[in-house]
């Protein structure tokens, strides 16, 4: 690198006349607009924009030249200089483009071909079916509870008014659980078998032991939801199955009544079936509840309209109108007192449905095979929530 | 329960035009579970008359005998009520037999029109009915012939009540009364607010000495006896058509006229009763119960051993009865025969009627041992009216004298005394406090006089309620009569304010999170049932003594080939993924959360707790003394390829690998640190079988194994090949959580990263190489990754080599080249010095 020539003061260089000045200007905006593609663009810009550029070299004699005339020309090899770098810049742009152009189109691909490239899963919709209930309650303010499926006797009868005696208890289709070490060797007869074999353990045929181990664990005000798998002796058929789910919900309260319960019902159908779908209440019997209901809500469908109405037949209702969801009913006051609850200050309502019927109408499951066979071709379209 | 709706209209005088399905409706409301409407003769139209066989022409030129009668239809035949001239191929009838015609112009059920016609080589005008033709079941048998006591031309429609409604009710445990016409018109007068004519509202003799006689042992289990006896009973008497029809639409069979008697009252009335044939009893009755060693044949031939419990009807000889359940062989009613030889008619001529109370437990426990669910134990195992026996009686004895053409005995048999009317103290704002509504004193006690009930009192009330009802005890189930009077229909909807709620508990979440996690994973939720065969534990190859084999048995499983339930998830799941296979499912993952019965041997019976009172903490403990251990479990198999294949590239095919890291996913979802180590255990692959390791409270526990099944039990259960599987104890998962997560640092300092490729015998595992490596390395060491497995010659026979990825980084400050190649020596270094590994080229 030369440094400016301090000693020499001529009067003149040649290479900052304002004509070599400006042919430079010109050669070098004529080469940028000339250049083909990014390659020759980056020829011209060592060419004209380079160190060893005519500009550049003329920016380095400005020290040369007499004090008076420096500011002169640099203004003027500045000025240059700076066209040429915005045109370079301008040039640039422009040719970037159009290779991004280019080489986007030849890199385009076929977005519709299909590229499941992991497998996919799905959790089955009774586990989410049963947890979208769930989630209606806790979102109320209750617990969830659950209980064990081999269940003592006392839990899953006596201590909801089933005594041994009751003709509901044999309604029941008990699986009755052998005594420990009695082997299968051991079986009793199908006439014993109501009785029980003596262990005192059944498969629970309903929830509702978990309701009265939320009664003796916790201290009123009470209010549990309690899912889970239930069983009786039904053979698997298109409408039934040995093991299925049961939701059902307790609350015991100072004070709670029956429009409580149906208040809570309501609830509960208008969020998983829409804010207008209407309950009703008809008289049943349940040992464990008095007074008992059987619980049915419109039909989320048809909402009544196939009703003795041919032309427009509703299959989620067989055209009844009604759906049955479950049983319910204020807790039998036998029921409290079993758990230590003063039926004098407290009372109390509870309900259960099934799950799997649920389902059925919900989804428009057809047999419930399909529920419990575990075909992956039922199971996928539910995915992970429902 | 059947109730025919022209049965019902006998005792409720309900509007001309009331259809069944109105009052069918009007019983839902009212609590009543009414199944079905049946409309039976809505199809037929007549003309149908009552006709009588003038002659009989055989005619025998056919392949099969075939009759041409000329029958005498009064008024309804033909141009001036000439007889018809019919060919029928029935031939139980003779000339003189009333019978039943469809005249030309009829249509039978099924749109079987009737016209005349020619068959047979004759002109045939109507058709001879059988019973199955007119749609009154399925007696093929032959033509219906009618008793005598109609007249040729009688509408035959209505005599045998051929056009009628039934409603079909299913009667709930508490609605005992309902299992009788007489309960059922009770709620449908109730429900239109119409009185009731009550069938047992009849006129009883007094009790007298002359009766036959009973002797009652047993007080508490047959708090009444009623005897009575009617004699002259005309063997030939033939069940007339209404109360054949009436028993029929009821769906039962006719028998013979006594027996038909007692059916037909116990379905009027509700009260079972029984006749006996008193020429077969010796002496007198008695009621007690069974001693050791007796024996009965019951009705249906069957030879019952009897159990010390079971309570008995009994005369000089010894049991002649399970009482309230079925009578026996040896003293029933005979049915009619004609004497051959006489052709008179022989059969029972004197009979006893039994109308008694019995103890509902005593009959429902009878009932069980026997296997033996009569329409008697039905009835009284859900309660019958004990202050109807005397009416039952009556009602049996008269309709014997009036149908039967038999005389009632003056001595009347009566053991036991009137009851007590039973009363409940119920405060009159009790059922308002119940359902939210204030219904206020009047309603209350006018909705419980409907029901029967006698009410005293202002706000305390005494509710008598009545004999029928022994399901009315408590004040609640006063308070359900008045809901259900003022209709559920019209209760207010209010929602109750539970206190602030805390959510899911830790292991709910866990349970949620797990499977949300393997359904990202592109596993699919099979839930499986429980039940558990030998032969699926044989098909794991698990060893004799294999605590999985220690199972808790069900007493009557639903197959016997199942009769266990499971102490592993994986036979329900891989019978679950081979079905899958079966239907072209191929490719296949799928997982089961869920319990498991572990019997712990030490077990005890669950005692049988009181329920007056809250059980203390030492009697809650001896139920769940009684209970097999149940922990959660999660499990998954898979099979087939792992990532599919397409038009990217082939498919990989899943391995022990998939099934490893599938237990880490859950792992990491418990928050649990677990440690993998290899092991041998069925029904794994010896050389590819991971145990899944926690540490909880300082101790080292197995949670579970995971990676590919052993070839046999591939094979045995026919399995696509190289199936992996796994199974985790979830509860044990949860408990080795390390809590919540603590957020690392995450310092902007640049790493250093160096490799390394370490050559080990081929029997030490990776994961000891590794955590040399990481102690080795100290704090400084960020990450480790082993990116490549090499086994060949370049290593040496037995030999592998390990190349590991080390990234190191401090919090504070840049590392200087000297620190990064201090770490990574220490790190190696340590490896050789607890694995013996060699930098390989070294």
């Amino acid at each position: 690198m030369s440094a400016p020539n301090k000693s020499y003061d001529p009067v003149e260089v040649e290479a900052l006349k304002p004509e070599a000045v400006e042919r430079a200007r010109e050669d070098a905006l004529e080469a940028i607009a000339g250049a083909g593609d990014l390659e020759a663009l980056h020829e011209v810009r060592i060419a004209h924009a380079g160190d060893r550029s005519p500009l550049a070299l003329a920016n380095r004699e400005i020290g040369a030249l007499p004090p008076k005339a420096r500011a002169d020309a640099g203004k003027r090899v500045g000025r240059a200089r700076g066209e040429v770098n915005k045109a370079l810049a301008t040039r640039l742009a422009e040719l970037e483009a159009e290779r991004d152009e280019r080489v986007l189109v030849e890199e385009a691909v076929d977005v519709t071909l299909p590229a499941r490239r992991a497998p996919l899963g799905a959790r089955h919709p009774l586990t989410t079916l049963m947890e979208r209930i769930e989630d209606v309650f806790v979102a109320m303010g209750y617990e969830v509870a659950e209980g064990p499926e081999a269940e003592a006797e006392w839990f899953n009868f006596d201590a909801l008014n089933i005594a041994p005696d009751h003709p509901a208890r044999s309604e029941h289709d008990t699986f009755f659980l052998h005594a420990p070490g009695a082997g299968a060797e051991g079986a009793e007869g199908a006439a014993d078998a109501a009785d029980g074999p003596g262990s005192g353990v059944v498969l629970r045929t309903h929830t509702s032991p978990v309701q009265i181990r939320s009664l003796l664990d916790r201290e009123p005000p009470v209010y549990v939801v309690c899912p889970g798998r239930v069983f009786r002796t039904d053979e698997l058929d298109a409408t039934h199955t040995p093991v299925f789910h049961q939701v059902e919900l307790l609350a015991v309260d100072e004070g709670l009544t029956m429009a409580d319960l149906r208040g809570t019902l309501d609830h509960m159908v208008g969020a998983l079936f829409g804010a207008d779908i209407r309950t009703r209440l008809r008289p049943n019997y349940f040992p464990f509840t008095e007074p008992s209901a059987e619980m049915d809500m419109v039909c989320y469908v048809c909402r009544g309209d196939s009703v003795g109405n041919p032309d427009r037949p509703c299959r989620t209702c067989s055209s009844e109108g009604w759906i049955e969801l479950g049983g319910c009913g204020m807790v039998n006051p036998r029921v409290l007192t079993a758990c230590g609850v003063d039926p004098e200050r407290y009372s109390g309502f509870a309900f259960g449905f099934g799950i799997e019927r649920m389902l059925m109408f919900r989804h428009n499951v057809e047999d419930m095979r399909d529920m419990v066979e575990g075909d992956v071709r039922f199971t996928r379209p539910f995915g992970t929530e429902i | 329960m059947r109730a025919p709706l022209s049965w019902l209209r006998e005792y409720v005088d309900l509007p001309a035009g009331t259809t069944g399905r109105e009052v069918a409706a009007k019983l839902i409301a009212a609590g009543l579970e009414v199944e079905t409407v049946e409309r039976v003769g809505a199809d037929l139209t007549g003309p149908l008359v009552v006709g009588r066989v003038l002659g009989i022409e055989e005619l025998t030129e056919f392949k099969k005998p075939i009759r041409y009668c000329s029958v005498d239809v009064g008024p309804a035949g033909a141009e001036s009520g000439e007889p018809q001239r019919i060919i029928c191929g029935a031939r139980n009838f003779v000339v003189g037999d009333l019978v039943v015609v469809a005249l030309p112009g009829a249509v039978l059920p099924g749109g079987f029109a009737i016209s005349s016609r020619k068959t047979y080589g004759r002109v045939s005008e109507g058709m001879i009915c059988s019973a199955a033709e007119l749609g009154m079941g399925d007696d093929h048998s032959g033509i219906i012939v009618l008793p005598p006591g109609h007249e040729p031309g009688d509408d035959a429609i209505d005599l045998l009540e051929l056009r009628d409604e039934i409603l079909d009710i299913a009667v709930t445990p508490d609605r005992g009364y309902c299992l009788s016409l007489r309960g059922l018109a009770r709620e449908t007068a109730t429900a239109h607010d119409l009185p009731l004519r009550d069938p047992a509202l009849l006129d009883v003799p007094v009790p007298n000495e002359d009766g036959h006689p009973v002797r009652v042992e047993d007080r508490a289990a047959c708090g009444r006896f009623t005897a009575r006896v009617v004699t002259g009973v005309r063997p030939d008497a033939i069940t007339p058509v209404w109360m054949r029809r009436r028993l029929e639409k009821a769906g039962m069979r006719a028998v013979s006229l006594p027996v038909d008697i007692t059916n037909y009252v116990m379905l009027e009335l509700g009260t079972p009763l029984h006749a006996y044939d008193r020429d077969r009893l010796e002496g007198g009755i008695g009621v007690r119960r069974a001693r050791e060693g007796e024996e009965l044949v019951t009705l249906d031939g069957v030879k019952r051993a009897l159990h010390p419990e079971d309570l008995l009807i009994t005369d000089a000889r010894g049991p002649i009865g399970l009482a309230g359940v079925m009578g026996g062989e040896e003293t029933e009613v005979l049915a009619p025969e004609r004497d051959p030889e006489t052709d008179e008619w022989r059969g029972t001529t004197t009979i006893v009627v039994e109308a008694a109370h019995f103890a509902p437990i005593v009959i429902a426990r009878t009932a069980r041992r026997h296997g033996l669910v009569t329409e008697a134990s039905k009835r009284w195992e859900r309660g019958v009216d004990p202050e109807a026996t005397a009416a039952a009686a009556q009602r049996a004895v008269d309709l014997l004298v009036g149908l039967a053409g038999g005389t009632a005995d003056p001595g009347v048999t009566h053991v036991g005394v009137l009851g007590v009317p039973r009363t409940v103290l119920l405060p009159a704002d009790h059922p308002d406090r119940v359902a939210g509504v204030a219904y206020g004193r009047e309603t209350v006690a006018r909705s419980l006089q409907r029901v029967g009930c006698d009410v005293y009192g202002t706000d305390e009330l005494t509710v008598t309620v009545p004999s029928w009802r022994p399901d009315l005890t408590d004040p609640n189930d006063l308070a359900e009569e008045v809901i259900r009077l003022e209709g559920y229909e019209n209760l207010p909807s209010t929602l109750p304010r539970p206190p602030a709620g805390r959510g899911l508990t830790p292991r709910q979440r866990l349970h949620r999170r797990v499977g949300r996690a393997l359904a990202g994973a592109g596993f699919v939720e099979a839930p499986c049932y429980p039940f558990l065969g030998t032969a699926a534990l044989d098909a794991l190859g698990l060893e004799a003594d294999d605590p999985r084999r220690r199972t808790v048995t069900l007493v009557n499983p639903l197959s016997e080939e199942e009769p266990h339930l499971r102490t592993t998830l994986l036979p329900g799941l891989l019978a679950a993924l081979r079905r899958n296979e079966g239907r072209g499912n191929h490719d296949t993952a799928l997982f089961e959360t869920g319990l498991v019965f572990l019997p712990g041997g030490d077990e005890t019976a669950a005692p049988r707790l009181p329920v007056d009172h809250r059980p203390d903490a030492d009697a809650i403990a001896s139920l769940d003394a009684a209970l097999p251990h149940q922990p959660r479990r999660v499990a998954a198999v898979l099979a087939g390829l792992r990532d599919p294949a397409g038009w990217w590239g082939p498919g990989r095919p899943a391995d022990w690998a998939d099934a490893v890291e599938t237990a880490r996913l859950v792992a990491r979802e418990a928050g649990a640190v677990i440690e993998v180590v290899a092991d041998r255990h069925a029904p794994w692959h010896p050389g590819r079988c991971a145990a899944i390791r926690v540490t909880v409270d300082g101790g080292t526990l197995v949670v579970g194994h995971a990676g590919e099944l052993h070839p046999r039990v591939i094979g045995a259960l026919g399995l696509p090949d190289r199936t992996c599987a796994l199974e985790l104890d979830l509860d044990l998962l949860q408990r080795a959580s390390e809590g919540p997560v603590r957020a690392p640092g995450v310092p902007n300092f640049p790493p250093a990263t160096r490799d390394v490729a370490l050559v080990v015998d081929a029997s030490v595992p990776a994961a000891r190489v590794e955590e040399a490596l990481r102690e080795g390395a100290g704090d400084l060491l960020e990450s480790l990754r082993l990116f490549d497995v090499y086994t060949g010659e370049q290593v040496g026979e037995g030999r592998k080599s390990l190349a590991w990825a080390l990234r190191f980084r401090a919090p504070d400050r840049t590392l200087t080249a000297e620190e990064t190649a201090a770490a990574h020596e220490a790190a190696v270094a340590a490896a050789a010095e607890r694995t013996g590994a060699v930098v390989r080229g070294a």
